[in-house]
């Protein structure tokens, strides 16, 4: 790990006040889970770490107006424990278990786990975001077992980490960033970016702004979550659906379907949500939206088998979303 | 007294220690982080050493400049150990090496050496054998009775394609150690399987006398067969000291560099025809074979495994790959046999339309314990409701999740490596027993106290134990489970000793003489009648004011009846699939081992819960991926390299086979047999669920998924 400038902020202006303009010179430490690592193996290298965990404005959740706020150091532990969570938004809580590490889950925040980097083994072995070497991209001739098989046309191969993306984008929720000069705010789904050349980032946030609040309106949808994970201990999904279902009796209205683990963004299956509109959620009606939601993946060497278990968690989280 | 002391272990019936479940007695220590390991060590002065590796998998280093590094604030030395024109034949390979007061400056600075290198052509994987061209080395092949002849006459032939990756050792403490060379002598505080035999492999490669080098080591986090020698990292952990100022330098290797430099399992592949007739008898083997252990080469598993079928022809090949070397893996060459062997004999049976239970027992004429394997194939097919759930290949309830059971069955040498024992009885009633071995976690700690409590018929709390010291008479190093054999006929023999001289000095007081008397629940007494008795306390005191000091001795070659070799196992795997995701999961593991006398059945037990759980690692999670663009080790982590989680393992039943007929065979160690046969277990149970053969293993969804798209297309 470099040696580097250590800032422990009370408020969010300080915070604010301590970034920079440019990716690198400055990161931000949430549960450090993700930020620690990546420091230790050089892949960060920041001059100056803000840790945002000491502001109190930052963390808690609360029912508003537009929706429950969930503060950005909230941890995934205290998301899952969180009752209106679990009763309203099963979708969320079922992501955050499935980061199915007590510690992680203790340490690990809301905010981080939309900011955390790619988990593709190139970039962590240094080959960088994109993962080339002498030009060349390694995922579409290399290891690309765990890569993505939607949004894969390059120059990104990489599947997005998040876990609780592809819940907050089903449910609609926003996120709040903020700068020394400036707050706004960004839907989930706009959230996560394909990055298109090596110095950007997989996320709309800038150098100079911190990732301060997530808000997921009631819309009064059914909702779930389904992961395929090979271990039950801590594992990385391979692939993982969130539905949110707006039902009229016992047909679905309109639904948002969201993939992860499959896209370098959480994918929304928009093709899955028009397959299902209109229609009650019977095995035979989630299949046929499972099957919408993958009709374009497109796999590399590797992962054809990524597109089963996408669908399977398709049809798998509807069945789970109109469960009693 | 008799000239010839009696060292055998007394009667089954008679123990009151030994046999008697035992908690481990440094479980305390451990669970409450008292235990201090080498990776704790701390004090004043403390330098770490760290190394620099190099990041290709086949290179020449055409240029080093260290200058820069040496220059950093905290940096004591830096050393080069892959000069200009040095070829490098592995990533991870050693380039340099750096001392410095923190661990942070110590790996900044290896960021400033600047080595060129000139990039040279790699060869990192093995499992296509078409493409490994020169590298691949076949060793001639092997015929035996006459395979031609067998196949023509067989009712089956069934031909399959079967792999085992390499894998890594992983243990909880990283390799590495604390070296300290001042003057013209050298602590070493390593985490080692060797404590006795360290110090004379470091020694030959620092050329200190041996005597100057002293070792100790009180804990080890896991070797696993990884941790004999001295190693690179233990070598220039002393020349960083001695450069130095004679500071002591901390020097363990990151989990990434350890993954890949410290030591792996060997591959294998292989091609293989199996033959029989209806009544499931294996007539013929013919495999093609190939594996890789690194760049030297090695891991040649000796199949067919355990059934030495009549007519075999056999090819095998090593790879020579740009990895790092392979070191004995808890089972050296059998899990990888086992893997082969058993795994096609399933699907002989599943071809025949046979219980594969019935296979196996049928040609138990061609093991070298046919009687052992049938009461553990019966028990184990007891403890695992075999013949209610198993059902013929394929045929799994309806639904997409199904469940299957699976068998394979395992051998393995083991014994009582050399190990020398002191035992002291002091006049004030205290005894101390004194040998150079470790615990690797084990038990052995707990089993030599047993030993000795049991021979002096002490309380187990009444011995102190000093084990992990260079000073102490030596023992071997804990492998290829042979330690438990050792030290405990070691510790027998010299208590026995002890006592005899102790018994010596009470008998006149007793008014009789030595041969009349026992040493049991914390008396020394007339045989026969306890009225004639001293507390043993009392007996200690007629020693006056001279302890007994007395030795025992284990000769490998020569065990005197005290411990032996060779050993049967049965393990059984009972699975489910979920054949929309490819996920197993375990429901149960069975584990039926034979294993001779069982000195503490608690730590036995424990020992064969690990090596299931090691096999259900290597089953489902565990693979080197290795990419041959790049020539990287991609997954030198523990994120993409999996190992089980409690969640993951299931449950897991455990039965060791005591019976008097065992028993007669002394202590015969068991880590190693432990952790054989439920890999293959596990695939077998797999392809009993799924109907369809994975070929290669970790059992991965991808695989699974892919062999049910092989079934249905």
């Amino acid at each position: 790990m470099q040696a580097f400038e250590y800032a422990n902020p009370a408020t969010l202006q300080e915070a604010l006040g301590l970034l920079g303009t440019r990716w690198g010179e400055t990161e931000v430490l949430a549960g450090g889970t993700d930020q620690l690592s990546l420091m230790k193996e050089y892949l960060a290298t920041p001059k100056r770490l803000v840790n945002i965990k000491g502001i109190k404005d930052l963390g808690g959740i609360q029912n508003t107006k537009t929706g429950l706020r969930i503060g950005a150091t909230v941890t995934l532990e205290e998301l899952v424990e969180n009752a209106e969570v679990r009763k309203v938004f099963p979708a969320l809580a079922d992501a955050a278990r499935g980061v199915s590490s007590p510690q992680m889950r203790n340490m690990g925040t809301v905010g981080g786990d939309l900011c955390q980097r790619p988990r593709c083994w190139y970039f962590r072995q240094g080959f960088g975001l994109l993962a080339t070497q002498d030009g060349k991209a390694l995922v579409p001739n290399g290891e690309n077992r765990y890569h993505a098989i939607l949004g894969n046309s390059g120059p990104a191969y990489f599947v997005s980490a998040s876990s609780l993306g592809p819940a907050l984008v089903a449910l609609g929720a926003k996120v709040r960033l903020a700068s020394s000069s400036a707050h706004r705010e960004v839907a989930v789904a706009k959230f996560f970016v394909t990055p298109q050349n090596e110095t950007s980032r997989e996320i709309a946030l800038l150098p100079n702004e911190i990732l301060t609040e997530i808000i997921v309106p009631h819309e009064g949808m059914k909702n779930a979550s389904y992961e395929v994970r090979q271990k039950e201990a801590l594992d990385w999904p391979l692939a993982t659906a969130s539905v949110a279902l707006r039902m009229k009796g016992s047909t679905v209205a309109s639904a948002r379907i969201v993939l992860g683990h499959v896209a370098p963004t959480p994918w929304a299956a928009t093709q899955a949500d028009q397959a299902l509109a209109g229609k009650a959620v019977t095995p035979e009606n989630a299949e046929e939206a499972a099957k919408a939601a993958v009709a374009d993946a497109k796999p590399l060497s590797q992962n054809a088998y990524k597109v089963q278990l996408a669908r399977v968690a398709v049809k798998r989280a509807l069945l789970e979303a109109v469960k009693a | 007294m008799p000239d010839t002391p009696n060292y055998a272990w007394p009667e089954m019936d008679k123990r009151r220690v030994m046999g008697k479940p035992t908690k481990r007695v440094d479980g305390p220590m451990k669970s409450t982080g008292r235990a201090k390991y080498a990776s704790d060590f701390k004090q004043e002065g403390l330098l770490y050493g760290t190394l620099l590796t190099s990041p290709h998998a086949h290179a020449r280093v055409t240029s080093i400049d260290t200058s820069e590094a040496e220059k950093l604030p905290g940096v004591t030395k830096v050393r080069t150990m892959a000069p200009p024109g040095t070829e490098l034949m592995w990533e991870g390979q050693e380039v340099a090496s750096v001392a410095a007061t923190t661990e942070e400056i110590a790996k900044s600075a290896l960021r400033l050496i600047k080595v060129q290198y000139e990039v040279l052509p790699h060869l990192v994987r093995e499992d296509d054998l078409s493409k490994a061209g020169a590298r691949a080395k076949p060793a001639g092949e092997q015929v035996k009775g006459d395979p031609d002849k067998a196949f023509q006459e067989a009712d089956a032939v069934v031909e399959g394609h079967y792999g085992i990756p390499v894998i890594t050792h992983c243990c909880l403490e990283p390799h590495g150690n604390v070296v300290e060379w001042k003057g013209d002598h050298v602590n070493l505080y390593p985490s080692t399987q060797n404590v006795s035999g360290i110090g004379g492999d470091m020694s030959n490669a620092i050329k200190v006398p041996v005597t100057n080098v002293h070792t100790q080591m009180q804990y080890v986090g896991g070797g696993f067969g990884s941790k004999f020698s001295s190693d690179s990292w233990g070598i220039e952990a002393a020349r960083l000291s001695k450069d130095s100022g004679g500071r002591p330098v901390k020097f363990f290797l990151e989990r990434s560099t350890e993954l890949m430099i410290a030591g792996n399992r060997p591959s294998a592949f292989a091609n293989i025809k199996i033959a029989g007739k209806k009544d499931g008898t294996i007539t013929a083997w013919q495999s093609e074979s190939w594996a890789t252990g690194g760049f030297g080469g090695g891991g040649s598993p000796p199949i067919p495994y355990v059934f030495d079928i009549p007519n075999q022809r056999k090819n095998h090949t090593a790879v020579s790959t740009n990895c790092g070397g392979a070191r004995a893996w808890r089972a050296p060459n059998h899990q990888q046999a086992c893997y082969l062997t058993d795994s096609a004999i399933e699907d002989l049976a599943a071809k025949l339309n046979l219980d594969p239970l019935v296979v196996f027992e049928k040609n138990l004429g061609l093991t070298a314990r046919a009687d052992i394997y049938r009461a553990q194939l019966h028990k184990a097919a007891e403890m695992i409701d075999w013949q209610k759930l198993w059902h013929p290949r394929g045929q799994s309830d309806p639904g997409p999740v199904k469940r299957g059971l699976g068998l394979a069955i395992s051998t393995w040498g083991g014994g009582g490596h050399n190990s020398q024992c002191r035992t002291n009885i002091n006049p004030d009633g205290t005894v101390e027993v004194e040998l150079c071995t470790q615990d690797l976690g084990t038990g052995t700690r707990t089993i030599i106290m047993m030993v000795a409590a049991e021979t002096l018929g002490l309380p187990l709390g009444a011995i102190t134990l000093r084990i992990g010291d260079s000073i102490l008479p030596p023992s071997g190093a804990s492998g290829g489970s042979t330690t438990v054999g050792g030290v405990s006929s070691s510790t027998r023999k010299a208590a026995v000793n002890a006592l005899a001289k102790l018994l010596d000095k009470v008998a006149p007081s007793l008014g009789t003489s030595a041969d009349q008397l026992e040493a049991v629940d914390g008396r020394i007494q007339m045989k026969g009648d306890p009225s004639k008795s001293l507390t043993w306390k009392a007996a200690c005191q007629k020693l006056g004011v001279n302890r007994v000091s007395e030795m025992g001795e284990n000769n490998q070659r020569n065990p005197g009846g005290l411990n032996s070799s060779g050993v049967g196992g049965v393990q059984m795997a009972d699975v489910s699939v979920d054949t929309e995701t490819g996920i197993v999961r375990i429901n149960r593991a069975v584990a039926v081992q034979d294993i001779g006398l069982v000195i503490n059945p608690t730590t036995a037990e424990s020992q064969i819960f690990g090596g299931c759980i090691m096999g259900i690692c290597a089953a489902l999670y565990e693979e080197r991926i290795m990419d041959q663009q790049t020539g990287r080790m991609l997954n030198p982590d523990m994120e993409f390299n999996k190992l089980a989680g409690i969640g993951d393992i299931g449950e897991i039943l455990v039965h060791l086979d005591i019976t008097p007929d065992n028993d007669k065979r002394g202590p015969v160690g068991l880590g190693e047999p432990a952790a054989i046969a439920l890999i293959t277990a596990i695939g077998n149970a797999t392809a009993n669920a799924i109907g369809v053969r994975v070929p290669h293993i970790p059992v991965t969804p991808n695989r699974v998924l892919d062999a049910l798209e092989r079934r249905n297309a």
